[in-house]
This record gives structure tokens, C-alpha cells and sequence, in this order.
């Protein structure tokens, strides 16, 4: 019976054992626990760096104490160095990017709920499965060690840009073992992803039950399936571009560095290469992975809308097909992060217009869920608060998008705050509050016991309003051309704007304590927290079908038959408002 | 066909009509064919960026050496087809035979391949330099034949491992015709290394 789909779910037998069970385990709801782990880990490093930066930033002089014991040459004393701020910059943004914001929202609660939701047993490649989640992690070791060598993390930025990253120790600190062991972390890091991005396809399109078409999936479902398309061609070329990067720095290879290149006063040894060439297969695949980390989120936060909304969306249909297209336009854009680059101006102008119509499936996407929520029913809790925030701070973020994909506009602001502000808020923070709010809906489900509600509300309004206290004003500060990547103003003509830096400072200290109130929630929660029923929200789709937690074959041997679209709310059935997708009920 | 198999549980029939091993090998030869496309975008890019690049195949030796890789790599997809229709049939020994005969070809291949390697190295190439012109010319013949090398490697290994196991019968016609897809892709490769890197370069 070769032929059949006979994946190897059905082979593995119930785990035995705590190596089976908690760390090799094949299971995929493990395995995104895991995921979900390794994201918390990083996501607080990477906030710890961020402390870090907004302290020096504004007292640049003070020492911290205790970190000349992590770095003593970066923070002699505990003062940081201006390149030892350059290296907590790269490994915030590396740390964010890689291992937060495509770990959580896609590699995380796509594995725990994407089989749940289409309801098999496990993914197609249990076995894969488990492979990818443990080469992820090593590529995490591997990054974190370059804390831990003489002389420190890169200082080249998340992008690397080259000739600083290709050509070695000349360039600075953390560009000898630093710079290296970010490639190789890097390179580890995209084959995890494309082993993840494999199976979470021949998961979708072969294991979904009885009934379950692609119309009746999940918009969650639909998003991680877009992204793992995504992810299955954009980390396929990072891979290549990490390895000729390695050659450039381990084999004397040129393929990023001009001829002629002097470098702290030695000319560089190498001739006929490009710089530009590293920016453009790397945009090629940083502009998708942007998408990687916000089409997990817009899953996520239109699941949790619809389900705390109590009735259909607008056009669930729609949605995900404005997500599909914006998965389409994210391959054409690249190049709008190269405005600057010495690009040939006419490209520009080629990249600007397919920006701008990316703009058009986004702008769709927010319509829906307002024209959604108008007239809505809307439940208030700590999930539904973060998802409507996901909502404020998509728009808030995306409205700043419209300028910077102009070149004329872009010249001037790209290398000021305004960019980091735009990206933080659309990228970074809109990805984290698609994670919460995820967290907040999912976490009865996958340990059985409620989240403290009243915590998570506090948790929401401190980080909401934190948010924007810290990311608006990156937007002003960006227009009266206050540059990135400087470690301090104090004797600059950036100076008078040293009391708008403070105030950040002090937001980001003030947001990023609050973030302990969600750690002491998650763990609390998991111990102490209130018995959770099989169905705490009320919902329909298939995850609320089953005992939370879900016992390891998900289904407990029985096999879901699915009568209808995920999202039946606001009908009179016999049990509420609602019908479940596995309900033979009529509608 | 796809609506058995799973338990009692009834998949939806895949919308290919084809197990999930198979479509895993496909995406997987996307994902791949994406990312030797990354290396000829770049080999392209940097080769009409550079004003020395130096164009040294003759025809013979370099250009008639890899005509006959050619020959081989291509007879050999050809046995792999004639190994996967006779696993499909059921015909252990002659699957087993096109198995062995295509491991042979891909062997000599990656023989020639190493051959002209060294000779290319007698000249003085290097990764980083050669005698002719931009270094750049070294590191991409060597990078772009070197990564499709590694893939006849480890297409020689996987195809001798799912030889023995399926003579074995602990695996199937489908595990032959997944590694075949994956032969017949390094086979498209290169046809694509070969114009690209060796025509073009082609002395005049």
C-alpha cells in the first residue's frame, strides 16, 4: 500500500520516559512547547539588551554594574564601549528576528496547533520534526557563544552588511569569531527553518481529516501554511548567502568585498567582489521574512477577533486571500530596503511601486477586521485586548510604511530613528502582541489551566501604552534627523534632543518590567492556575474539541469528521451562539 | 490510493494525488532549486560587475570533459528511470540493477569532476585567485560545481543505502522513486552549471 498516505504519525507509539517525552519527543505539541521555550528565552535576552542600550544611550558614562564580568573589554568597568553597543544591537536584532518573532508565533504555535486544527494526529514527519526543532536550537549555542569569546558578538547589525561582516578582524570587534559564528548560526538556523517549512506543507496538504477543505481551515492554519511557503524559498536563500559569507571570512574569497578596500589603514587582500550583492540576497530574503513574522500574528489575532467577536468575520475568505498575495508581492521588494544603497535610482523606482501595492491586501486585511468589529458583541480579555492592540499597532506601524517606500522620502529618513521605529512597531512589537494574545487564547489548551485574567489586562495596558510611549516618539525624533546606530548624542548636535531619549528610557524600562508580570502569569498559571475546561472560549474549531491538555495522539484514537466552515458564531444551536466544526448539527 | 492508510481516519485525498513523501522530495527540490538559484544570481551578478573575468575553457580538454560528464550524468537519470519503473513493477533484481548501474555512472561522474578539479588546480585556480583574472572566477566555479558535487555525493550515498534496504524490502518503490526525483533534479542542475559556467567561459 504504498501509495496511500500512510505518514509516520501512526507509527510512533505513546512516549515512555522523561527523554521521550519532554526532550527528544517527536510529539508536536512538545515540540512546540519547545519552540515557544526557546522563543521566551531569547525574546527576554534580547530585551535585557535592549535595557542595556536605552541606559547607554542616555547615561552613557554610568557603569552597570556586574557587566564587566560578561564582557571585559566591551564594558571595561561596566561602562559599554561605542562598539560594545554595536555588538548588543546586533545580537538584540538577531536574537528578535531569528529566534523570537519565527520561533513563537510560526515554528511554536504552528506546531502545537496546525495538526490540531486540521485534525491529525501529529505532522507529517514526526521524525523531521524533532530534527528541525534541535538544529534551531543549536543555532541558538551557536549565536549565544559569541557573547562568550574574547572578543564579543559582531558589530555589524542583524543585516551584516558587507565588506564589515566579510572581511574579518581588521574591521572591528566581533568581526573575527563573532561575525563567524553568526554565519554559521545563521546557516544552522535556515536549514531548521526549511525542514519546519517541509513539513508544515505536506502536513496541510495531506493530513487534513474528513470534511476539513481548504476553505474550512482556520485563518490561523491558512497563515502558518502561507508562511511556510514563504519560509520554504526565503531561508533557501539566506543558506547560500551565510556560506559565501563564510568563505569570504574562513576561505579568502572576494564574493562581497571590492578590490582596493583599505581597513583600519591595511588594505584588504581581496579583489572583484560586491557588497551590494550580499545586501540583495539578503533583502530577498529579509523582505519575506517580515512577512514570516506578521502572517503568523494576523492568524493568530483574526482567530482570536472572530472567536471573542461572536460572529463571522466579514470575508474570512478574503483575508486569506490578501494574505496569499501579500505573501506573492513580498518576493518583488526587496529592494526598498536598498534605497540608499547606491542601487541604480531607476530600480528604486521599480521597488517603490510593488511596495505601495503591498499596501493594498494590508489595508484590506485591517478593513475587514474593523468592518468586523463594528456592531460586534465584543468579549474583553487579556487575549482579545492584545489582539485588538496587534490591530492599533499594525495601522500605527504600516501608516509610516507609505513614506519610506518612497525613494525621494526614504534618502532622508532611512538611516534615522523613523525606520526603527516603523519596523519595531509594525515587525517587532504588532509580532509580540499577535504572540500574547495567542498565548492568553492557547494556554488553557496546551496546560490545562487558566491564565490570571486580571494580571494579563494589567500586562496589557502597561505594554500597550508603553509601546507607543516608546515607539512614537522614535517617528519624531527620525524627522529632525536623529541617525540610528550611534551608541550616544551627549556631545552632538543631537543633543538637545536628549530629553525626548530619556523619556524612551524610561517607557522601555517601565514596558519591558511589565513583560515579568506575563513570566510570573505563564508560570504561575501553569501551576496554580484555575482547572480549564475542554472549551473555555467557546469556540469551534477543532483544538477546542479535544481535553485540554490534548493527550498525545491529540484525538484519543478517534478521528474527527468536519461538517463545517471554522467560524459558526452567532447561530441558535443547541449548545449557545456557536456550533463546533465537528458538530453534525445543521446550521 | 490516498483515502486509505491513515487508521481508520479518511484524509481528504491530497490534492496532487501524491503521498506525502514524494511531495516532500518536490518541495524539497524547490527550496533547493531556489537556492542554487541564489548562487547563479550571484555568479551573474558579480560576473558583469567584473571587467577582468577571464573566459580559459578550451575545447579540449575542459569543454569535451564535460560533454562526457554530461553524457554520464544524463544515462544515469536514465537508468534511474529504468530502476524506478521496474521497482513500481515489482522487479527487485532489475531495480536493483538500474540502482547499482546509476550509482556506477554517478561515481564516474564525480571521478571526472575531481580530475578536472585537480587539473584546474595544477593551473594555479584557487578559491581565492587563479592566472587569468578576477579571483571571483575561481570562487564561483568552485562554490557553484562544488555545492552540485556535493549533491551527486550524497545522491551516490542515499541511492546505494535505498539499493540495500530495498533489496531488503525494508523500503519501497515510492522511497526509489523519491530518490530518483531527487537525481533527476541534480541532473537539471546541471544543465544549468554547465551553459552558465563552462560554455560561457568557453576561450576564444
Amino acid at each position: 500500500m504504498e501509495e496511500a498516505v500512510v505518514p509516520a504519525a501512526h507509527v510512533h507509539a505513546p512516549p515512555e520516559g522523561f527523554i521521550r517525552k519532554h526532550v527528544f519527543s517527536l510529539d508536536h505539541k512538545v515540540i512546540g512547547k519547545q519552540y515557544y521555550g526557546l522563543g521566551l528565552v531569547a525574546v527576554f535576552i534580547g530585551m535585557g539588551l535592549s535595557w542595556l542600550m536605552r541606559f547607554h544611550l542616555v547615561w552613557p558614562t554610568t557603569k552597570v554594574p556586574g557587566l564587566e564580568l560578561l564582557s571585559s573589554t566591551g564594558a571595561p568597568g561596566g561602562v559599554i564601549t561605542p562598539e560594545y553597543y554595536l555588538s548588543l544591537l546586533t545580537m538584540h536584532g538577531t536574537l528578535m528576528v531569528f529566534f523570537v518573532l519565527t520561533n513563537a508565533p510560526f515554528a511554536g504555535f504552528g506546531n502545537y496547533f496546525l495538526p490540531i486544527q486540521i485534525g491529525a494526529e501529529d505532522m507529517a514527519f514526526p521524525r523531521f520534526n524533532m530534527m528541525s526543532f534541535w538544529i534551531t536550537f543549536c543555532a541558538f549555542i551557536v549565536l549565544i557563544l559569541a557573547f562568550f569569546i574574547p572578543d564579543g558578538p559582531p558589530i555589524s547589525g542583524w543585516t551584516a552588511y558587507a565588506p564589515l561582516s566579510a572581511v574579518g578582524k581588521d574591521a572591528g570587534p566581533g568581526l573575527a569569531w563573532g561575525q563567524s559564528l553568526w554565519a554559521m548560526s545563521i546557516a544552522i538556523f535556515c536549514v531548521g527553518q526549511l525542514f519546519g517549512s517541509l513539513n508544515f506543507i505536506a502536513t496541510t496538504l495531506d493530513l487534513r481529516a474528513k470534511g476539513m477543505t481548504f476553505m474550512r481551515m482556520p485563518i490561523c492554519t491558512w497563515a502558518w501554511f502561507i508562511t511556510s511557503a514563504i519560509g520554504l524559498l526565503a531561508f533557501a536563500v539566506l543558506l547560500p548567502a551565510c556560506l559565501l559569507l563564510l568563505l569570504d571570512r574562513m576561505a579568502g574569497t572576494s564574493f562581497f568585498i571590492p578590490a582596493g578596500l583599505v581597513i583600519s589603514d591595511r588594505l584588504q587582500n581581496h579583489a572583484g567582489g560586491s557588497p551590494l550583492l550580499w545586501q540583495h540576497l539578503f533583502w530577498f530574503f529579509g523582505h519575506p521574512e517580515v512577512y514570516i513574522a506578521i502572517l503568523p500574528a494576523i492568524g493568530i489575532v483574526s482567530h482570536v477577533l472572530i472567536t471573542n467577536m461572536r460572529k463571522p468575520m466579514l470575508s474570512a475568505k478574503v483575508l486569506i486571500y490578501s494574505m496569499m498575495s501579500i505573501g506573492f508581492l513580498s518576493w518583488m521588494v526587496w529592494g526598498h530596503h536598498m534605497f540608499v544603497s547606491g542601487m541604480n535610482p531607476t530600480s528604486s523606482l521599480l521597488f517603490s511601486f510593488p511596495t505601495l501595492t503591498i499596501t493594498i491586501p494590508a489595508t484590506i486585511i485591517t478593513l475587514i477586521w474593523l468592518g468586523s468589529l463594528y456592531g460586534a458583541n465584543m468579549q474583553i480579555n487579556a487575549a482579545s485586548l492584545f489582539a485588538l492592540g496587534f490591530v492599533s499597532m499594525f495601522v500605527s506601524g504600516g501608516v509610516s510604511g507609505f513614506f519610506l517606500a518612497q525613494p525621494s522620502i526614504d534618502i532622508y529618513l532611512h538611516a534615522t530613528y523613523f525606520v526603527v521605529g516603523h519596523f519595531h512597531m509594525v515587525m517587532g512589537v504588532a509580532a509580540i502582541f499577535g504572540i500574547f494574545s495567542g498565548t492568553y487564547f492557547w494556554f488553557p489548551k496546551m496546560s490545562g489551566r487558566m491564565m490570571n485574567e486580571t494580571l494579563g489586562k494589567l500586562h496589557f495596558w502597561i505594554t500597550f501604552i508603553g509601546t507607543y510611549c516608546i515607539f512614537m516618539p522614535f517617528h519624531y525624533l527620525g524627522l529632525v534627523g536623529n541617525v540610528r546606530r550611534y551608541s550616544s548624542f551627549v556631545d552632538d548636535f543631537m543633543a538637545p534632543l536628549m530629553p525626548v531619549h530619556k523619556f524612551i528610557s524610561i517607557a522601555a524600562f517601565v514596558t519591558g518590567a511589565a513583560q515579568f508580570i506575563f513570566l510570573y502569569n505563564l508560570i504561575h498559571s501553569r501551576f496554580r492556575g484555575k482547572q480549564a475546561s475542554e472549551n473555555p472560549w467557546n469556540a469551534t474549531s477543532l483544538e477546542w474539541s479535544i481535553p485540554s491538555p490534548p493527550p498525545w495522539d491529540n484525538f484519543g484514537g478517534k478521528h474527527p469528521v468536519i461538517y463545517h466552515d471554522p467560524y459558526q458564531y452567532g447561530v441558535k444551536g443547541s449548545k449557545g451562539d456557536f456550533v463546533m466544526q465537528d458538530s453534525p448539527e445543521q446550521v | 490510493m490516498a483515502v486509505h492508510g491513515y487508521g481508520a481516519a479518511l484524509m481528504e485525498a491530497s490534492p496532487f494525488a501524491i503521498p506525502s513523501r514524494k511531495l516532500t522530495m518536490w518541495l524539497f527540490i524547490i527550496s533547493d532549486a531556489v537556492t542554487f538559484g541564489a548562487l547563479l544570481f550571484g555568479y551573474g551578478y558579480l560576473r558583469t560587475a567584473s571587467p577582468d573575468w577571464p573566459a580559459p575553457f578550451k575545447f579540449n580538454p575542459s569543454i569535451l570533459n564535460v560533454m562526457i560528464m554530461t553524457f554520464v550524468l544524463v544515462t544515469s537519470s536514465l537508468t534511474m528511470l529504468g530502476a524506478v519503473d521496474s521497482a513500481k513493477a515489482g522487479d527487485k533484481a532489475k531495480a536493483g540493477r538500474f540502482l547499482w548501474s546509476t550509482i556506477l555512472l554517478g561515481v564516474i561522474f564525480a571521478g571526472l569532476h575531481i580530475r578536472e578539479w585537480f587539473g584546474l588546480i595544477d593551473e594555479g585556480v584557487r578559491l581565492f585567485q587563479n592566472p587569468w583574472g578576477s579571483p571571483l572566477f575561481g570562487a564561483t566555479f568552485f562554490s557553484i560545481t562544488g555545492l552540485h558535487l556535493l549533491h551527486v555525493v550524497s545522491g551516490v550515498v542515499a541511492i546505494a543505502v535505498v539499493a540495500r534496504k530495498f533489496a531488503r524490502g525494508s523500503l519501497t518503490a515510492g522511497h526509489v522513486e523519491a530518490t530518483g526525483l531527487y537525481w533527476h533534479f541534480v541532473d537539471l542542475v546541471w544543465m544549468f552549471v554547465v551553459p552558465l559556467i563552462y560554455l560561457l567561459n568557453l576561450s576564444r
